[in-house]
């Protein structure tokens, strides 16, 4: 079962800040969870993504694209990256994103991939 | 149903549904080929007689539309292949792993913590007791509608986020432990006053309820509450025989035949609250098993310890403030103070929407205010009882009360 995981800044949660020692270990922290996803075959792909306000969003209405500045909705909570996890279930899934610094900053939504017939 | 294919439908359902679930990853399917099976059983036990293994027969039987319906459906998982490979063989592979379990599994699974807290007691009644959503939707004060949709949203969710039927390794079992324990005390509650049927008790909730608490403190025998747990359902469970005259009618707990409860359960009860209490980390269920073991204590009501059981009662209201809990209190005060006493505390929770439409509560009301001689307010609270539709057995007692104040 593959896992979209979408690590959720939340407004009130102090993050560290570049240039801090503590911003420092959680960049390595990143490193080794990411490394060891990678290592035992469970990290299909993951990444961080740039602020909400270098978005764009598309939209098609009556055939034409219709392109505005910014992400598809305001939220209050920042999508500020991801990982594509393959796992055995979801117990699996989450005790590896228990390891990602995010989950200490901030959420981890857990999202199950729909399987596709093609893919069966 | 006949009556046959009745009694193995409530013994044999949650292992069926077990069974089938943990090879298909699919509660909703497993459930509904179990059903299916026992469908096909009535019409043959009624004219057949049971075969020698029940169960093996409708795991044979129920694995057929199982089987179909993963067919029959383009999306297939790796893990349904998988599924299909082994409910293609005869017998189904024994689960692997510490506990060979198929109905802890699964219930650990029900009370997943990315479940819904309100709805994982409900998806267990249904799956692992086999209980119907108009039970269900009646023991939590819902429309039967939204306990349906709540029930299929939440086997959903365990179908397509893999959770897992599992019972969690070591280091994960405290965290996962208390939301089992709560289940497996409302499956029996469930069982020791059924909502729904003629009967008072329904034996095979409790009985796999206590089944239940006996394979959890087997899998933790250090955690306390999982002991209190045990304790709390043997020593209650105790009273079972005596808890329905032959007729089916309610006994209350002060007009019980002591004699006839069991004492193997009560002495196995008091040593495992016992094994509890060394541990010296008290909690809600060794609370309860402590007021279930000074019932048990009493050679008959007149004798009981009721200032002990209030002062339990107390404690256990300031771990857990619930409206069944203070009423509770409000009895235990009422025998050592009088009723005046209980009824002080009752009337503080006449705020409490979710107490109001209790109907223990009223009866309990309506009891208090007789014994002072309130007898138009006791009336009155015997009809609000009434008018929430409590179970037969108990609808019965209550009328019964209401017609003799009148004379």
């Amino acid at each position: 079962m593959r896992y979209l995981c979408l690590l959720v800044g939340e407004p009130d949660m102090e993050v560290p800040v570049p240039g801090t020692p503590e911003f420092m270990q959680m960049l390595s922290d990143y490193e080794s969870a990411t490394r060891a996803m990678a290592a035992d075959g469970v990290l299909v792909d993951s990444g961080p993504l740039q602020p909400p306000s270098s978005a764009t969003t598309l939209r098609v209405r009556g055939g034409e694209p219709l392109v505005t500045d910014g992400p598809f909705a305001e939220l209050k909570e920042q999508i500020g990256g991801y990982y594509v996890l393959d796992c055995a279930d979801l117990d699996e899934a989450l005790r590896r994103v228990a390891t990602i610094p995010a989950a200490r900053y901030g959420a981890i939504e857990v999202r199950p991939l729909m399987v596709m017939p093609d893919q069966a | 149903m006949t009556s046959q294919a009745e009694i193995v439908f409530r013994r044999e359902w949650g292992r069926a549904v077990a069974v089938v679930a943990r090879l298909t990853g699919d509660l909703g399917l497993a459930e509904d080929a179990v059903q299916d099976a026992f469908a096909a059983a009535v019409g043959r036990w009624a004219i057949e007689p049971l075969p020698s293994d029940p169960s093996g027969w409708l795991f044979t039987v129920a694995k057929h539309p199982a089987l179909d319906r993963l067919r029959r459906e383009a999306r297939r998982s790796a893990k349904e292949q998988a599924a299909m490979l082994i409910l293609g063989q005869r017998d189904p592979p024994p689960p692997t792993g510490k506990i060979a379990d198929d109905r802890l599994r699964l219930i650990f699974a029900c009370c997943h913590p990315a479940l819904d807290p309100g709805t994982r007691v409900a998806v267990t009644l249904r799956t692992l007791c086999g209980l119907s959503t108009a039970e269900i939707a009646r023991s939590f004060l819902l429309s039967e509608a939204t306990m349906a949709q709540r029930l299929v949203r939440a086997k959903r969710k365990i179908r397509d986020a893999a959770i897992p039927f599992r019972v969690p390794a070591d280091d994960e079992l405290p965290g996962r432990v208390g939301g089992v324990l709560r289940v497996v005390y409302l499956v029996f509650t469930e069982g020791h006053q059924a909502t729904e049927g003629p009967r008072v008790v329904r034996d095979e909730l409790c009985d796999e309820a206590v089944r239940l608490a006996r394979l959890l403190a087997d899998l933790c025998p250090e955690e306390p509450e999982v002991l209190g747990l045990l304790a709390l359902l043997l020593l209650t469970d105790a009273r079972r025989g005596a808890r329905a005259t032959a007729g089916g009618r309610l006994v209350l707990l002060e007009d019980q035949d002591r004699r006839q409860w069991d004492r193997a359960k009560i002495d196995e009860g008091t040593q495992v609250l016992d094994r509890a209490m060394r541990l010296r980390r008290p909690g809600p269920y060794q609370l309860q098993a402590a007021i279930a073991a000074c019932h048990a204590a009493a050679e008959h009501s007149g004798v009981t310890d009721w200032a002990e059981i209030a002062a339990l009662y107390a404690a256990l209201a300031r771990c857990e403030p619930s409206p069944v809990v203070h009423a509770n209190r409000a009895v235990a005060v009422a025998m050592a103070e009088g009723p005046a006493a209980g009824l002080a505390i009752l009337d503080e929770l006449r705020d409490d929407s979710q107490c109001q439409r209790w109907h223990l509560m009223h009866a309990c009301r309506a009891d208090l205010l007789r014994r002072l001689g309130r007898t138009a307010e006791a009336g009155e609270a015997y009809r609000m009882a009434l008018a929430l539709d409590p179970p037969p057995a108990e609808r019965e007692f209550l009328a019964g009360r209401l017609a003799e104040i009148h004379h």
